[in-house]
């Protein structure tokens, strides 16, 4: 993506630059409106875009696991075997999380899960608007008064990643972050069963 | 009468009083043109220190120069300032100062508005003025997200200067918009058929018409948290059935045309300067014209795509997704018609073609990235990182204050009648493009990195010290090169040589009125006949002077102009202007005591000060009119024409037309928020609805259709035998009982704090009770003119005018009863 933006931007620069130093005879209005118009103005833009649009679509529905239904609001994320649920609970400024699996169980600002399996953090807020967001899990999501939004989150491999919140919620806002604790099987069996904290 | 005779007879009608008095009693649009920049530069550099306190906090890891609530004050007021008091009012201030003389006439449609428009700006601006003084400033974020903006989570004064302040400002907005449409279609110079019109006057009208429809819903927003945050109606409020999200809704409705209501002015100045610095003419001014409509179409579907993290469907992503994107389409095509001009002639590198550099450079990198963060995968990554905010800075400030540089290197020699001396403005640019792109791109890296946006500060592990330490560094150069920029102007307007007239060869009207401008602009309206009026006909300047066009004879001591055929550009009525006064300064001032009231909550007072804005919107339109026919004016050149007072369609029912325009859109945003909260908000349907009433909905609906076919009447009896009266007296009453019906629904809604559907209804029954008020106050008033003898079959301009809004009450109250009886019906 980047690359393209450069070379369009190459290529808008030089045509303006190459005005400057042209001093041939002046075009006509008929041919320019051809060459510049029709030719640059519509039909250049409108196939970059296309593709790329094309390109995002399909990229939406690779990050979402799910033949594409990863982000809905509400219920109707499709469930399979596989699949953990948790839920995620925002307020100014802490996260609580609980568990489907271990259903007695709260842990505030630390959000556990299985490394390997698809994860549906069920996201909502008690308070103002905020936004749940692991960067090297996915992207962000917001939490909202009354609704419950889900998102589709997945850990490679075991490990801490860092969590934040990303939707401006009061003078808290910089310090509101949590993180995620991606366990091997092992050690979510441990967890969901109650073994450690 | 010779040249300088004429010159001093037209002066001494149209000018404004002399010294500083003249500030407060002036209408002429030259006069607040000017004002309307000066304040808008003014609350730029005011904008700008905000930034730099941001950037000064954010230069360094762990800063102690501000704390959490100090730096979101600086950041909330810094989008705020910047978006509705600088560039929204440079806009309209650039296009009131020009487009009289672009369009060759010598003022705009509605003088007194224009100085009423001003008043309100600077009044509503100083309100938020003073609570950055004060330290209560905003500091919810400029999109003023609630709950966290909403009474339990903001308890404080500083959202209620938000909402109320920057209200206050809009109301400037929309009558510059009401004005700027009429002028543009009815008043120009005759022959200026509408495909004859300067470049930037499209510009302005699909701009002005982006306003109307753009700003109702975020007024209505900001009124439904207003009385969210003042009287408990919970409209945002998830757990007594309101929604944060209608808010978002109704903001980014407002948020994503306001992107493009800042472009657009800045593209009619890029696409009037390029053809002149390029010697040539506009290549496919129809396909500019057309790509503009098309942005402005476009620029209205898109507004969902500042939602994309909100849990929208994928399937409405998708549909979003493709059409901001495809919003590229004719902003594309604009950059390639510049580019295409530039081929066609032998283009010079003067200061303001080095401004145009700068946008094109700039504003092509913030439409890439733009591009990029609508492709959806990407924006929930970079979604409120500093990513977003360098992109959207590349947008405006390359979109805009890039453009608007050079309008003002351009446009100051004809507003000062001198040259530039120093060569400041050379450095300045560099400067500033320097500065800009150090300050920027630095962004782009760290938000990518994963440095979210407002934020107060951050850990050095972070390893984002050096990247905002250039960015921090790099502002302040861009600070420096706008500072030169200031001090290079002022030493043009006070102590540079006179230049002469139309230095640059330019082919517009405005360059063939005297430099600086007189009050009148053109002592004699041109006939135009091709699209660069000025470019093929230099003699056009003394010819004009000479009064060989038309309204050329100052015979009376009346401030003339004419208006023309939208279309053809014929012309069609004469127009007499009011002059001097102070009534719009002082219905400004009693505007502000309503808003003062509502903001300190002193309750008693707001409807006094609602019952003084209409007593002086009485007097306002009192003192119009004549009590003689007047019969044809002769406007020089052969061509005799009506005073628009003795004609169907006058400015002033144009002028109700776009304001009713305005006042649907908010109507309709309401309409939209009662079906959203219904269908999406969680705790719906409500406990109880309001009982349905057969006989409410029939008679209110009656009695407002009644009043508008007795409009009707009234003015077939004027006509015909010029008894007005009847029709009035009969429309009167049928709007009186509306006002009724009205009330006694309001009477009978279930507690408004209790829930947002009672909330919703409240409102939307105070809107029709409001506007059965009003046009029983315009019968009133068209009762009492044709009484005391104002009108007659000929002057009749005044009925069509209050027919427009009896019409939309009918309307209105209809639909108004049907949403608050059906549901009851149905339930």
């Amino acid at each position: 993506m980047l690359a393209g933006a450069a070379a369009i931007l190459a290529l808008v620069l030089g045509l303006l630059l190459a005005a400057f130093r042209r001093r041939g005879t002046a075009s006509d209005e008929a041919a320019g409106v051809k060459v510049w118009i029709i030719g640059l103005g519509f039909v250049f833009s409108m196939s970059v875009l296309a593709a790329l649009t094309v390109y995002g679509l399909f990229a939406g529905q690779r990050l979402m696991p799910g033949a594409g239904a990863g982000v809905e609001a509400g219920v109707g994320t499709r469930v399979g075997a596989d699949v953990v649920s948790v839920s995620a609970e925002a307020r100014q400024w802490s996260w609580r999380f609980a568990y489907d699996d271990r259903p007695d169980h709260i842990t505030d600002d630390v959000l556990h899960i299985p490394a390997g399996r698809p994860v549906d953090v069920a996201i909502t807020t008690t308070d103002v608007v905020h936004s749940f967001w692991v960067p090297r899990l996915a992207g962000k999501l917001d939490a909202i008064p009354g609704h419950v939004n889900t998102l589709r989150i997945e850990a490679d491999t075991p490990g801490t990643y860092q969590g934040l919140t990303a939707e401006y919620n009061g003078p808290g806002y910089r310090a509101h972050v949590f993180t995620v604790e991606a366990h091997d099987a092992q050690s979510w069996d441990a967890f969901v069963a109650g073994d450690r904290q | 009468m010779t040249a300088l005779r004429r010159h001093r007879k037209l002066s001494a009608i149209w000018s404004s009083e002399p010294g500083f008095r003249g500030w407060f009693s002036s209408v002429n649009h030259s006069d607040l043109g000017r004002m309307f920049l000066v304040t808008a530069f003014f609350f730029f550099l005011v904008g700008g220190v905000l930034a730099m306190l941001i950037r000064a906090q954010l230069a360094t890891p762990h800063s102690a120069f501000a704390d959490a609530g100090a730096f979101a004050q600086f950041f909330t007021m810094h989008g705020t300032i910047m978006m509705f008091l600088f560039a929204i009012p440079t806009f309209e201030g650039l296009a009131i100062y020009l487009l009289p003389k672009m369009l060759g006439t010598r003022d705009l449609a509605f003088p007194r508005l224009t100085a009423y428009g001003y008043w309100c700006y600077a009044f509503g601006g100083s309100m938020l003025l003073v609570a950055l003084v004060f330290g209560i400033a905003p500091d919810g974020g400029w999109f003023m997200y609630p709950p966290l903006t909403g009474p339990l989570h903001s308890p404080g004064i500083n959202t209620d200067f938000w909402l109320i302040g920057i209200t206050f400002v809009e109301i400037s907005a929309i009558c510059a918009a009401v004005e700027l449409c009429v002028s543009i279609l009815k008043y120009r110079a005759p022959g200026m058929s509408l495909d004859k019109m300067p470049i930037f006057a499209w510009y302005a009208l699909v701009t002005a018409l982006m306003i109307l429809t753009g700003f109702p819903p975020l007024i209505l927003g900001s009124v439904l948290l207003e009385l969210e945050r003042a009287f408990g109606l919970p409209f945002f409020q998830a757990d007594l059935g309101g929604d944060s999200l209608l808010w978002q809704h109704l903001f980014w409705l407002f948020g994503h045309p306001e992107v493009y209501i800042i472009f657009l002015p800045a593209a009619g100045v890029i696409s009037t300067i390029i053809p002149v610095m390029a010697r040539t003419t506009l290549l496919g001014y129809g396909w500019i014209v057309a790509s503009a409509v098309a942005l402005a179409f476009l620029s209205f579907g898109l507004w969902v795509h500042h939602m994309f993290t909100t849990g929208i469907p994928l399937m409405g992503l998708a549909f979003f997704s493709a059409a901001s994107t495809l919003v590229a389409v004719p902003t594309g095509v604009q950059v390639f018609a510049w580019i295409g001009t530039l081929w066609k002639g032998r283009p010079e590198m003067h200061l303001p073609m080095l401004h145009i550099f700068g946008f094109f450079f700039t504003f092509v990198i913030g439409g890439l990235t733009g591009v990029m963060v609508a492709v959806v995968p990407f924006d929930w990554q970079a979604h409120d990182t500093a990513f977003i905010t360098a992109h959207l800075h590349y947008v405006l400030f390359g979109g805009f204050v890039f453009p608007i540089l050079a309008g003002i290197y351009y446009w100051l020699p004809l507003v000062s009648g001198r040259k530039r001396f120093f060569r400041l403005g050379e450095v300045a640019f560099a400067l500033i493009f320097l500065g800009f792109h150090g300050t920027f791109l630095a962004m782009h890296w760290v938000g990518l990195m994963g440095q979210r946006r407002r934020i107060e500060t951050y850990d050095a592990e972070t390893g984002w010290g050096a990247i905002n330490l250039i960015s921090s560094i790099s502002s302040f150069i861009m600070a420096i090169g706008l500072a030169m920029v200031l001090i290079d102007v002022l030493i043009h307007a006070f102590v540079a040589v006179r230049g002469g007239r139309n230095p640059w060869k330019a082919g517009t009207l405005e360059w063939a009125s005297m430099s600086p401008p007189p009050a009148y602009n053109f002592a004699s309206l041109p006939h135009v006949t091709s699209r660069d009026a000025f470019h093929g006909d230099p003699g056009l300047a003394n010819r004009l002077a000479k009064g060989e066009g038309y309204l050329g004879d100052p015979q009376s001591a009346r401030r003339e102009t004419l208006t023309v055929d939208i279309a053809t550009g014929d012309p069609d009525f004469m127009v007499i202007y009011p002059g001097n006064t102070r009534l719009p300064i002082l219905m400004a001032a009693v505007t502000g005591l309503f808003f003062l009231s509502i903001l300190i909550k002193l309750y008693w007072l707001t409807p006094l000060a609602l019952a003084g804005v209409a007593a002086l919107a009485l007097v306002w339109v009192w003192r119009l009119g004549a009590r003689t026919d007047a019969g044809p004016q002769d406007a020089g050149r052969g061509v005799t024409l009506a005073l628009a007072g003795e004609t169907e369609k006058s400015p002033g029912w144009w002028g109700s037309v776009f304001l009713l325009v305005a006042n649907a859109t908010f109507f309709g945003s309401l309409l939209f928020g009662y079906a959203f909260l219904w269908t999406v908000a969680p705790g719906w349907p409500p406990q109880d609805w309001l009982a349905p009433s057969l006989v409410e909905l029939g008679i209110g609906g009656a009695a407002a259709l009644t009043s508008a076919l007795a409009m009707r009447l009234a003015i077939r009896g004027n006509r015909h035998r010029a008894r007005p009266l009847p029709g009035l007296a009969f429309a009167l009453t049928a709007t009186l009982v509306t006002a009724v019906t009205f009330a006694m629904l309001l009477s009978r809604v279930p507690p408004p704090d209790g829930h947002a559907y009672a909330a919703t209804l409240f409102v939307l029954g105070s809107y029709a009770l409001c506007h059965a008020l009003i046009a029983g106050l315009m019968l009133a008033f068209a009762i009492a003119r044709a009484r005391r003898g104002y009108t007659s079959p000929a002057r009749q301009a005044e009925f069509h005018i209050v027919s427009l809004w009896t019409d939309y009450l009918a309307v209105i109250a209809t639909l108004s009863l049907l949403a608050a009886h059906l549901p009851g019906f149905l339930a």
